[in-house]
């Protein structure tokens, strides 16, 4: 009996340990799915900062450019540069026959004519001499370089040849092959080229939402909650406008892209594609957010306060807006960028409004055609590109970093300008 | 131009605001006691100044457009020209003024561009004058009647409720703008598609719908076993569940290991990192289930000698799942902390270990909220869009094998509305009675788990 009582007892310890660990394991693998998913993005994503040069000789030569003796600087301007551009590849192998001439063309970006006249615009001297220019190389060649192409592909299947790997191999014993960081990734705008994308233009369209989405959403919710918090009447309306705010903030974030496309595109007639139907839409989402944040914080503003300064003969207008207003408004302001990061990550409803337009200028205000960051990761993870991968990466962190720094923001101002309330 | 008026209106607003303080001081220097605080007087006269010219304002937004189209197209209308010509000639003649048309210039066209133009014209500078008018017979009518004894306070905190009112009703006012978005659309949906086909068809297949000439009409018959929502819906759920199966178990186990057993050092790390997850976009996660789960899954299947769609089911599900577990952990967090220490007291006191505690009595008290928490979590994953459409096929199979690929309610409006669409057509219609579904479903599991989660809490406080 006593043997069966200690077996029992044993048993139930053993229980309570197992229980103990799969708790554990629970906690545990939430945060190795964190890891991987972090490093991950990490790892593929940290290679798109850099960018991969070929250093090029080139030769200004006047005559190919069509140029004067002394030319002015609109001769410059209009000058041709497609011809030494392409001699200057082309003399990267003397023996190359057409379709080699054409294959080291392709080792470099389209932009390749371009980056060469910026070279002579900045320095006129250099008409007639020769001097080493960085030409973007071309995608498939960056990522060759940065060792994520598979090389051992048979050529067909591969969109870098022979050809072009060998006299890529021969610049790089030759150390005319160059890692530099990438500026371009951040002041470019999207392109069909991977080595020519950056995300200046959807990082714009990001910008211009949000602050349309602040614009409208923060005043109206903190109006509202105020009145909600403060001044509405305990009846059947305000708790049906409580219902729909409740509701609103778990309604699917697509459906307010439909109310979008529906009301302010369909009826509005607001310019589709922007950042200001956009913002708009954005606002709608993040309003219920902000208004439960700003009734949480005036709530714990402790009644003492209203009732000091009723007492000393303000109106309930006053107390309210001198007294527990600011003194609620570090809570809600962090509720406030909470709901604006949770909008800055939002991609359906801006893919319904036509935000995935192509869009290869960078936005000037929020009336002109944008794309956001989430949807650029969109666009780019869709396109078949290998050189859109760690692009997608890139753009992600560039994502999370802004999203980590608003969290941040938000946490610092309610500890720092918080009241502790006891 | 607006914007000039605009900011002149915000100016003239300080200025009476400056001007009703200065007359209240003019009072109180003549010995007399006011009713009010002398900002009160100033913010008077500020309303007053607003007021008019926000009704003028909106009346001109209104009206304006119709009220020049009509003056326009009188000038055409009894020359036996259709409804829709005489719409096309406004647009063109509107788009001409503006510099942006680009079609073969009519005289006919120019001449309305011309006076479109001056129309406007005239309908701007009327409006200014108008609106300034206004404002300042208002004002100086608000400020003569400013005395000693005139009430200032009452209709300025009268005016700011009602401005807050009106905030407020932003709420319900979104909820009908989306019913109002959605019903028009669905309603014509089921116009010509029959609501038994949708709700019980079990093929779906909206590209054919696109090859329309749309100036045929529209012929029903060509629409039957082409907009069937069975596997739309089958889809839905079973992505929606296979994400469960991943969320609730582990959001559950780590939902109970914080809210009993960790120390306080350990849920002070372990909570916030958990909840990043949640803070994570969600396009993210379908770029990570498309680029990382989904191949790896597939190559793990041809090993075993299986075969996996590289869109899976499963990828989505499973990805999905991870997102929605802090969802989970962090609310039954919540609701086991709140569970009543003597239950607890009562349960050790009779001998039981923590985990027989957890199990039989804090468990079973918590149920409800618990349950919650998951309808929020299966809310949260049917409406889920990004996962979807990147990681999950975009072909509705009626399947049931999650090594298949299948698609769901949110990727098929994604995939119908990306890019341009032709109001009126029924694929495009399709994609908004797709919407109107989800929202219902949607809404009615918020309903009912905010219902479980109140009743809950109202228990315990």
């Amino acid at each position: 009996m006593n043997k069966n009582k200690e077996q029992l007892l044993n048993k139930r310890y053993k229980a309570e340990q197992r229980f103990r660990l799969y708790g554990l394991s629970a906690i545990f693998m939430a945060l190795l799915f964190l890891t991987i998913f972090i490093f991950k993005i990490f790892s593929t994503g940290y290679s798109a900062f850099q960018k991969t040069w070929l250093i090029v000789p080139v030769t200004f030569d006047a005559e190919l450019m069509m140029l004067d003796q002394n030319p002015s600087k609109e001769d410059l301007q209009d000058a041709d540069y497609y011809d030494i551009a392409l001699k200057s590849m082309a003399d990267l192998d003397p023996n190359a026959n057409e379709d080699q001439e054409n294959e080291l063309k392709r080792m470099v970006s389209y932009f390749f004519e371009k980056e060469i006249k910026n070279e002579l615009l900045n320095d006129p001297n250099l008409i007639g001499k020769t001097k080493e220019v960085y030409l973007t190389a071309s995608d498939d060649l960056d990522q060759v370089f940065k060792g994520n192409y598979p090389r051992d592909l048979p050529e067909d299947q591969r969109r870098v040849s022979d050809y072009q790997l060998k006299i890529f191999d021969q610049l790089v014993a030759n150390g005319k092959v160059e890692s530099k960081f990438n500026i371009s990734f951040f002041t470019n705008a999207d392109s069909r080229e991977a080595e020519l994308a950056g995300i200046a233009s959807s990082f714009m369209g990001s910008i211009f939402s949000i602050l349309v989405c602040l614009m409208i959403a923060f005043p109206v919710a903190v109006l509202a909650a105020i009145y909600l918090e403060e001044f509405a009447p305990k009846n059947r309306f305000t708790d049906f406008i409580e219902v729909n705010i409740n509701n609103l903030a778990a309604v699917p974030s697509i459906v307010f892209g439909l109310l979008g496309l529906g009301v302010l595109l369909a009826i509005f007639q607001l310019p589709r594609s922007t950042p200001l139907v956009g913002g708009i839409t954005l606002s709608l989402m993040t309003l219920p957010t902000i208004i439960i944040a700003a009734r949480a914080s005036l709530k714990a503003v402790p009644p003492s306060i209203r009732e000091a300064a009723l007492a000393m003969g303000a109106s309930r207008m006053q107390t309210t807006m001198h007294h527990t207003v600011p003194l609620s408004m570090p809570g809600t302001l962090s509720g406030t960028i909470i709901g604006l990061a949770q909008a800055l990550g939002e991609t359906a409803p801006l893919i319904l409004i036509g935000m995935v337009a192509f869009v290869n200028t960078i936005p000037g205000s929020p009336m002109d055609p944008a794309a956001s960051l989430p949807v650029q990761i969109y666009i780019w993870a869709e396109s078949a590109e290998r050189g859109f991968v760690e692009k997608v990466s890139a753009c992600i962190m560039v994502l999370l970093g802004f999203l980590i720094i608003m969290n941040l923001f938000a946490q610092i101002i309610r500890h720092k300008f918080e009241k502790k309330w006891s | 131009m607006n914007l000039i008026l605009f900011t002149f209106i915000v100016l003239l607003g300080f200025t009476s605001y400056y001007f009703g303080r200065r007359k209240a001081y003019t009072i109180q220097s003549t010995k007399k006691r006011l009713t009010a605080l002398p900002q009160f007087y100033g913010y008077y006269l500020a309303i007053w100044c607003a007021i008019p010219a926000f009704i003028i304002f909106s009346l001109w937004a209104i009206f304006e457009p119709t009220i020049v189209k009509l003056l326009i197209l009188s000038d055409y209308s009894n020359q036996g020209y259709l409804d829709d010509e005489l719409n096309l000639l406004y647009e063109k003649s509107k788009a001409l003024s503006r510099g942006q048309f680009t079609g073969e210039i009519t005289p006919f066209i120019e001449a309305s561009a011309e006076k479109y133009l001056s129309l406007r014209s005239i309908a701007q500078s009327s409006k200014v004058v108008i609106v300034l008018s206004a404002i300042i017979a208002s004002v100086a009518y608000a400020y003569k009647r400013i005395s000693s004894n005139s009430r200032t306070r009452e209709p300025v905190e009268k005016f700011l409720n009602a401005v807050l009112f009106t905030a407020s009703l932003a709420a319900i006012l979104t909820t009908v703008g989306i019913v109002f978005s959605l019903i028009f659309q669905t309603i014509d949906f089921f116009k010509v598609i029959p609501l038994f086909d949708f709700v019980f068809g079990t093929h779906w297949y909206p590209a054919k719908a696109f090859v329309r000439d749309s100036s045929e009409a529209l012929d029903p018959t060509m629409y039957s076993d082409t907009f069937g929502a069975v596997p739309i819906f089958a889809g839905t759920f079973f992505i929606a569940f296979i994400a469960m199966c991943v969320a609730i178990p582990i959001g559950l186990m780590s939902g109970i290991y914080l809210a009993e057993y960790a120390s306080t050092k350990v849920r002070q790390y372990a909570k916030p990192l958990i909840e990043i997850l949640a803070g994570i976009p969600t396009v993210v996660y379908g770029f990570f289930a498309a680029l990382t789960v989904g191949p790896f899954l597939k190559e793990l299947g041809t090993s075993m000698g299986l075969e996996v769609s590289a869109e899976s089911a499963l990828a989505a599900g499973g990805v999905m799942g991870i997102m929605i577990i802090p969802f989970i952990s962090s609310l039954s967090d919540d609701v086991i902390t709140s569970v009543p220490q003597s239950l607890r007291d009562g349960s050790y006191a009779m001998g039981a270990t923590k985990s027989e505690t957890i199990k039989r009595v804090i468990f079973p008290a918590a149920l409800p909220g618990i349950v919650g928490s998951i309808l929020l979590g299966v809310s949260r994953a049917i409406g889920e869009t990004m996962i979807v459409v990147m990681a999950s096929g975009l072909a509705a199979n009626l399947t049931l094998n999650p090594l298949e690929s299948t698609s769901t309610i949110t990727a098929q409006i994604v995939v119908i509305l990306i890019g341009d669409q032709a109001f009126g057509d029924p694929k495009t219609q399709a994609a908004f009675a797709l919407g109107m579904s989800l929202f219902l479903v949607t809404l009615c599991l918020n309903i009912v788990a905010l219902r479980v989660v109140k009743k809950y809490r109202e228990k315990y406080e």
